[in-house]
């Protein structure tokens, strides 16, 4: 089956807008109340108790660790912190949707995804704190190197998934980027492979109005769901809130990408409530009222308010979960406070997989350098 | 005469073009409400127009194309790339197209572009965020590329590059941002220095370090740290990096006979070497000393903890000038002794 994102027909009226936040399929109202939407129900009609559960404790674990990452920036730990508070639903849900041997290919914001992958505390917060690149085990994460040039990583996964077809087996690579990405070559390029060689990868596109400072109406006229078709690609525009149906969406898109059929894309409407990174001011360029209005469709909100009302939760279960994720934050913190700086040599390490005398020169002469200051 | 720092005096600059020369567009990711993330555009848009200050979609190929086409049309664009680090995406659309139109067309066609990077590390940022790719650019025939140093120049040099017919690579030295200087915002550009023309920085006797962009600010240190060993430096900051004063170089060589070129950027194939190939074929006989260079290593920029031993220091700086100085030797104590607790 292949879904298709549809433009509305003139007749339905005004032309749909990148901005229209509400023309999105969903399963949770804002409140928590279950609503039908038949592309999306049959995905999850099968969901126990204990992986809604699981679904809910990464996303308190995703925004307990986002708190500590700004705390840890505010208190001079990290030298910066994207935040990912509001996205807890598409990050969390869409990797939980994963199999063991697919590959993720995320930008600098999936926490959540990262998370859902049984990233370790440090793999967190090395990098932001400066102490390393991207350097946790990306084969053993089942998560590629964190991406922070916009939208590179799309194509990376389209390379993945073609080298995954050819070995025939059922694996497909999953690219997370923002709505800004799509603005960029390298990812309207991924999709022109992807779609030519019906590659098994799922383009997930993380669509929380805000480029930094640019509203989502600078990189796109129309919904961005609505590009994919173009290529060749079915899509779903989905609300991101919500985590049941970003949870089905993504198992949609597996599907098809591990029957053969190619290449899916997902616009998961959603909405960033910090700021772009510790550095950002949004106050400069958006108001209060539309983060407050955002507020009210909180992802964490609205499913802790379903599984309640669905008796899959109680006042236990969510003290339990908090008390989780507290210890987690300290793990997090732990690791963020005990790193240790490498030996100043190390910048040498790792330029070239094959021994480079050149390269080895220099760093003997900067060593003697160095030895210099204690002789 | 106004204090102002180096971004501010950009700012200005920029106001200035805009100003007086309606052709003149800004385009950029960021650069409009926000101003920018180093808020060098910041009320610009307000006070221009979103017409002339244009926020414009994530996509710096995208950004650097349109402006060619803005050229063609008879505007003067000027481009900001947010970072060094993000400006590879548009190296093609920078090498192949803004730095050869001129020559293809016989000069029937002109790219009156600048694109701005704020440029270098030293501030503790992220992976990308501290590249030095002028060498790629100074390369490629066909471009201008410059690196101020003071607010002064900063100011100055931007309303340049936005006259000159000639595309302009602005590299700006975004740990210097916040520093500060005396600047004229109503000289007479017809009175300053024309911008490809290096500037001796600090006047010397003993030894020259020739330098650029915000590592100027550290031969400058440097040069204090000497003078207390009883060395005059000359530091020459060289501005522009293609093309390149060699006049101004090669004048400060003969008379002090030595001399270091220092620049983060990594060694190989970086600006140090055609300087010291320059230097060498045009001094030669007044060489006291092989020439030096002090250089970023041959490595992707590290990670910020690990930054201090990548970017040169006044130390390694120090280093150097004693090994032209009494070729042969180890640092002097003294030096040692300066540059105690710096490195580590
Ligand atoms: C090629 C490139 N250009 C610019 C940047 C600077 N930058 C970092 S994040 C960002 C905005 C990204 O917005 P979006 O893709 O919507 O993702 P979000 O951060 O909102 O998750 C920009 C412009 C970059 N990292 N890479």
């Amino acid at each position: 089956m292949t879904m298709t994102y549809t433009h509305a027909s003139p007749e339905h009226g005004a032309p749909e807008r990148a901005d229209d936040v509400d023309d999105v399929a969903r399963i949770l109202q804002p409140d928590g109340t279950r609503v039908s939407d038949p592309a999306l129900d049959r995905w999850i009609s099968d969901l126990p108790p204990h992986e809604l559960r699981a679904l809910h404790r990464d996303m308190v674990l995703t925004r307990r660790l986002d708190t500590e990452g700004v705390a840890l920036q505010r208190q001079g730990q990290l030298a910066l912190w994207a935040p990912c508070r509001g996205q807890e639903a598409v990050q969390v849900a869409t990797a939980h949707a994963l199999a063991a041997g697919d590959l993720v290919f995320p930008s600098y914001r999936e926490h959540g995804v990262l998370l859902a992958r049984g990233a370790r505390p440090a793999d967190f917060v090395l990098a932001w704190r400066g102490e390393e690149h991207s350097a946790y085990d990306h084969a053993a994460l089942g998560v590629a190197p964190v991406q922070i040039i916009i939208g590179a990583q799309a194509l990376h996964a389209t390379g993945w998934a073609m080298g995954a077809q050819r070995d025939r087996s059922t694996d497909v690579a999953v690219a997370y980027f923002g709505d800004g990405a799509t603005s960029q070559g390298d990812v309207n390029e991924a999709m022109v492979f992807a779609s030519s060689f019906r590659a098994p990868v799922v383009f997930v596109c993380s669509n929380n109005q805000w480029a930094i400072s640019e509203p989502v109406t600078v990189q796109a006229r129309h919904p961005i769901a609505g590009r994919a078709p173009g290529f060749g690609i079915p899509s779903m525009r989905v609300d991101g809130n919500d985590a049941l149906a970003c949870l089905a969406a993504m198992r949609w898109a597996l599907d098809h990408a591990r029957r053969g059929e190619g290449p899916a894309f997902i616009e998961a409407v959603t909405y960033r409530l910090g700021p772009h990174t510790t550095s950002d001011d949004p106050t400069r360029y958006r108001d209060a009222d539309e983060v407050e209005r955002w507020s009210r469709r909180d992802p964490l909100a609205r499913l802790e308010a379903y599984l309640r009302d669905a008796g899959v939760l109680d006042d236990s279960g969510l003290a339990e979960v908090a008390r989780a994720a507290d210890a987690f934050a300290a793990e997090v913190r732990a690791a963020c406070i005990g790193a240790v700086t490498r030996d100043p040599a190390s910048v040498f390490d790792h330029v070239y997989a094959e021994p480079h005398a050149p390269l080895e020169r220099q760093r003997a002469e900067y060593v003697d350098y160095l030895d210099g200051f204690s002789r | 005469m106004t204090a102002l720092t180096l971004g501010a005096a950009i700012t200005a600059g920029l106001a200035r073009a805009l100003e007086t020369d309606d052709r003149v567009l800004l385009l950029g990711e960021d650069i409009g409400t926000l101003g920018g993330v180093f808020r060098v555009t910041d009320g610009l848009q307000k006070r221009f127009g979103a017409e002339r200050v244009i926020d414009a979609p994530l996509a710096e190929a995208g950004i650097v194309g349109t402006a060619v086409g803005l050229a063609l049309r008879g505007y003067r664009p000027v481009v900001e790339i947010q970072f060094d680090g993000f400006v590879y995406p548009a190296f093609d659309q920078i090498v192949c197209q803004v730095a050869k139109l001129h020559y293809r067309t016989n000069g029937r066609v002109r790219m009156p572009m600048v694109i701005r990077i704020p440029w270098a590390g030293g501030v503790g940022a992220a992976e990308h965020h501290s590249e030095s790719p002028e060498a790629y650019f100074v390369h490629t025939p066909g471009l201008r590329v410059v690196a101020p140093s003071t607010p002064q120049d900063a100011y100055v040099m931007l309303r340049q590059a936005v006259a000159s017919d000639d595309p302009v690579v602005f590299f700006e030295p975004k740990r210097l941002y916040h520093s500060q200087g005396e600047v004229d915002p109503d000289g007479d550009l017809a009175d300053a220095p024309p911008m490809h023309l290096a500037r001796v920085a600090r006047e010397g006797t003993d030894a020259t370090v020739v330098t650029y962009g915000a590592m100027v600010r550290t031969a400058l240190d440097a040069a204090l740290a000497a003078e207390d060993e009883g060395l005059s430096l000359e530091v020459v900051d060289l501005r522009s990096l293609s093309p390149i004063d060699m006049n101004t170089v090669a004048a400060s060589v003969r008379k002090t006979g030595r001399v270091v070129v220092a620049h983060e950027a990594a060694r190989t194939a970086g600006i140090g070497a055609e300087l010291v190939a320059s230097i060498t074929e045009q001094c030669f006989e007044y060489l006291e000393a092989p020439p030096l260079r002090v250089t970023g290593h041959d490595i992707p920029y590290p990670p910020a903890k690990l930054e201090k031993h990548h970017v040169p220091d006044l130390d390694r700086i120090l280093f150097a000038v004693d090994r032209v100085v009494e070729p042969g030797t180890a640092p002097s104590a003294a030096s040692a002794a300066a540059i105690e607790g710096g490195v580590r």
